[in-house]
């Protein structure tokens, strides 16, 4: 199968939205939304974390329904997309988690679900021809590899090929890449851009979701840009410039997010010192948190951030390295050890890591600090509500009662059972991973207030996050981190997204810009 | 008393109200006495059973420690090696360490525990086996441990003791399952072991830990089993008891995900599945549909309380979006 284009005449447009908004209950995720795509166009969409991006590409995959709106695909206008609709209307979806069977070959990952048989009554799968498919998309998009190779085998860059070449065997005329070179080397990206030219030369639509501003200005012919779920800025051509784009992306009041802690830091809390992990043996990371102070530790996804909380937290504890909390040296080899020693971590992963979600709220609240509520050697019920209604109460997690399961909670009620699981335990050390993802606005706000309350008393807090706002608008200080090591720290008044983006990349910043390190 | 526990009595009830109509020697002492006797006797180890469920995990060679346990018992107290009291802390020492390998192997080597147990169930049925010489293991002729019997064979006013001492071990792990911070770990470990490890609890001490309480309640049963019996023939005593334990749990509640079940499911399970074997042999049923009566019932039993689930979530579904 040769793969070729259905529709080449160049300027079609291959679908509109137009009015789309999207309400949840107590957000408006979208507000009114127009968006076209045209053959042949490259069309970046660009916004912070929560501008609406994703909702935005949920309602064009068919997976969310949009409140009110018109959606029109190929001259079809409807009020909201099926999956198999969009997959029917040739939109392809190419996710930042790429979703491919690592036990199957390239090919079979390409047209799974879509084998050729042979025409025998065991109907058995023709891998002869199963191979002829799936070669020509993957020269065509200049692999590296070849169909008969095991996805497990294949690097990140390679695999995301292979979805690409998936949605390519199903005719795709809508490519949706979401974050695709966000884990990807310098020349791996080189490679992906050049597939990218190439897909719009033979009259694919491809829009292309992406914090990196630097390659949006070099593949995008048009760049929209979302923010609080509307479109505040169109730009094209001479426009399309990572400053221009940074100011329509940001537009909101930083200043606004910053709580000043209540007092100067004070001494050393939680010192790490040449500290090691199996994630990068050959790296080391140094830094230090003081008490009463918010430290933002910045980086790409990749860079080693949480496997640092991790090996600080003793869950893979260090290979090297010392570990200091309030001037003494200790060794943390599990986390009961970092428990006892009252340093805590709240994980990236609140449903997988945070919490045991069929468990009640009480149930969770207790888990870490089983002892507390036990009287006569047995679990008192009655000490354990008493316990989750008061960090209900101060925390202001709302949820009918205490004895609801954990997973009725919307996001940030959940990340606030997990916080509450550890400030009964009088934290000296709380290492925040992505505190807020997933969480709706408000409930951020108050995660933060939260926040710099526990270091106004005496905690020390590593908060690891990649929302750039919550970074510049929340920390005292910034760590930033690129493979494996601290990068720079910088100081409050040299906190800039363009600072951060350059130490993150591994960029060293001039001098007198305020990097100690 | 939840729900699930609820529906399992009321079919209990059923059951035996309708065996009771058919055939009224269903309610005779003799029969009411020897059911007892076989609920005592598989409770103790569907008990253990029921942890090991809980952790996430599975214990095939339930069967195959009865009667290694209970040849080794038969031993040491026949041919007088050493006083009964002390045989009974030998085998059940020999359980719990049964257990600590098998947990062993499970968090420490990092082996499932389906497999780390089908190979216990093949390993102790051929020790059992080789240790008597493949022989019926028994007690001589004349020998006679009247204290020994009594404790596991003797009744109190009808009651089996084996009936009474499965009823003070599940009040006791009822205990440790519900009220104790162990039973909590177990729970969460079972449901999510990485949230625990998170909560900084030691997921591998706790798994391995229910492993010991499920192989040190087998070897109590062992015990029980072996007294009740007299003579064990080690190629077939104790045969598919892991399945009796096993189905107990289900219907008792537990799932085989873990972090799921009760005392109260286990024991009500355990009685449902001696009144099945009852109701075979009363009805006049031929007692080779024995097995196939048992699964039939679990299956529609398990089934049911699926479809009471889905129904009571739609239900609440949609009484959340009204």
């Amino acid at each position: 199968m040769q793969w070729r284009p259905q529709n080449s005449s160049t300027a079609e447009t291959l679908f509109s939205l137009s009015r789309v908004t999207k309400h949840y209950p107590g957000v408006t995720a979208l507000r009114e939304v127009d968006l076209s795509v045209s053959a042949g166009e490259v069309v970046g969409l660009i916004g912070e974390n929560g501008a609406g991006k994703s909702t935005l590409m949920n309602i064009l995959g068919g997976v969310t329904m949009p409140s009110s709106g018109t959606i029109r695909l190929h001259g079809d206008e409807r009020p909201s997309l099926t999956v198999p609709d969009a997959i029917k209307g040739g939109i392809a979806f190419v996710h930042q988690e790429l979703n491919l069977f690592e036990n199957l070959s390239v090919a079979a990952n390409i047209m799974i679900g879509r084998e050729p048989l042979t025409g025998g009554p065991l109907c058995l799968v023709d891998r002869k021809r199963l191979r002829k498919l799936a070669e020509p998309l993957l020269v065509q998009l200049g692999a590296d590899f070849g169909p008969d190779m095991l996805v497990a085998d294949l690097t990140l860059a390679q695999r995301q090929l292979v979805e690409i070449a998936k949605a390519l065997s199903l005719n795709a005329l809508i490519l949706i890449l979401d974050e695709p070179t966000s884990s990807l080397t310098v020349t791996e990206t080189e490679r992906l851009l050049r597939v990218i030219a190439r897909l719009k030369a033979n009259g694919v639509g491809v829009i292309f979701i992406s914090h990196r501003l630097g390659e949006v200005k070099r593949c995008a012919d048009r760049v929209i840009v979302l923010r609080d779920g509307r479109i505040v800025a169109e730009l094209d051509h001479e426009m399309i410039e990572p400053e221009i784009m940074i100011r329509h992306m940001i537009g909101r009041e930083l200043k606004m997010l910053y709580r000043p802690p209540a007092g100067p830091a004070g001494d050393k809390m939680l010192e790490l010192i040449g500290l090691r992990t199996a994630y990068r043996p050959a790296r080391s990371v140094s830094l230090d948190v003081r008490q009463g102070e918010i430290l933002g530790l910045a980086g790409l996804v990749g860079s080693g951030r949480t496997e640092l909380a991790r090996a600080v937290f003793g869950i893979e504890p260090p290979l090297a390295g010392e570990i200091r909390i309030g001037g003494k040296t200790v060794a943390i080899d599990r986390p009961a050890a970092a428990i006892a020693l009252g340093l805590y971590l709240v994980p990236e992963d609140r449903k997988r890591s945070g919490l045991v979600l069929d468990f009640s709220v009480a149930k969770n609240a207790s888990l870490a600090n089983l002892p507390a509520v036990v009287s006569h050697g047995l679990l008192d019920a009655a000490a354990e509500t008493r316990l989750a209604r008061k960090w209900k109460n101060r925390l202001a997690i709302r949820c009918s009662d205490t004895n609801v399961p954990a997973a009725s909670l919307s996001g940030g009620n959940q990340q606030k059972v997990v916080l509450a699981k550890w400030l009964s335990m009088a934290p000296r050390v709380l290492i925040f991973d992505e505190p807020t993802r997933g969480i709706d606005v408000g409930a951020k706000h108050e995660i933060y207030a939260l926040m710099r309350a526990l270091a106004d008393n005496g905690a020390a807090i590593l908060m690891i996050s990649s929302d750039m706002e919550e970074v510049i608008g929340v920390s005292d200080r910034i760590a930033v981190m690129h493979d494996g090591a601290i990068s720079g720290i910088l100081s409050r008044n040299c906190f800039s997204e363009e600072n951060i983006l350059s130490l993150a990349v591994g960029r060293v910043l001039n001098r007198g810009l305020g990097a100690s390190q | 008393m939840n729900r699930k526990d609820l529906g399992l009595l009321v079919l209990i009830l059923v059951i035996g109200t309708v065996v009771a109509v058919i055939n009224p020697r269903f309610l005779s002492p003799v029969n009411l006495s020897n059911t007892a006797n076989l609920i005592g006797l598989f409770g103790i180890f569907a008990l253990g059973q029921a942890f090991v469920i809980i952790s996430g995990g599975i214990e095939l060679s339930v069967g195959s420690i009865v009667a290694l346990l209970g040849v080794v018992f038969l031993d040491l107290v026949a041919g007088n090696v050493i006083p009964w009291g002390a045989a009974m802390i030998v085998v059940i020492a020999l359980g719990c360490l049964m257990g600590l390998v098998h947990g062993f192997l499970v968090t420490r080597m990092g082996l499932q525990p389906f497999v780390v147990t089908l190979c216990g169930l093949l390993v102790y049925r051929g020790v059992a086996r080789y240790y008597t010489d493949d022989a019926t293991a028994g007690f001589p002729f004349g020998a006679s441990f009247p204290w020994l019997e009594w404790l596991t064979a003797g009744r109190f006013y009808g009651v089996p003791h084996s009936l009474v001492m499965f009823a003070i071990l599940a009040s006791i792990m009822a205990v440790v399952l519900h009220r104790s911070v162990f039973g909590r770990r177990l729970f969460a470990v079972g449901r999510n072991e990485e949230a625990a490890r998170y909560s900084g609890i030691d997921t591998q001490r706790t798994t391995v830990t229910a492993y010991v309480i499920c192989c040190g309640l087998t070897a109590v049963a062992a015990i029980f089993i072996a007294m009740y019996t007299r003579s064990i023939s080690p190629s077939s005593h104790g045969n598919f008891y892991e399945l009796y334990a096993i189905a107990a749990a289900v219907l008792g509640g537990c799932s085989l995900r873990g972090g799921e079940g009760s005392i109260l499911g286990v024991v009500l399970g355990t009685i449902l599945l001696q009144v099945l074997q009852n109701l075979v042999n009363l009805l006049g049923i031929p007692s080779s549909l024995n097995f196939a009566v048992m699964g039939s019932v679990i299956l529609i039993g398990v089934l049911a309380d699926q479809q009471f689930a889905q129904r009571r979530e739609r239900t609440a579904r949609s009484r959340k979006v009204a």
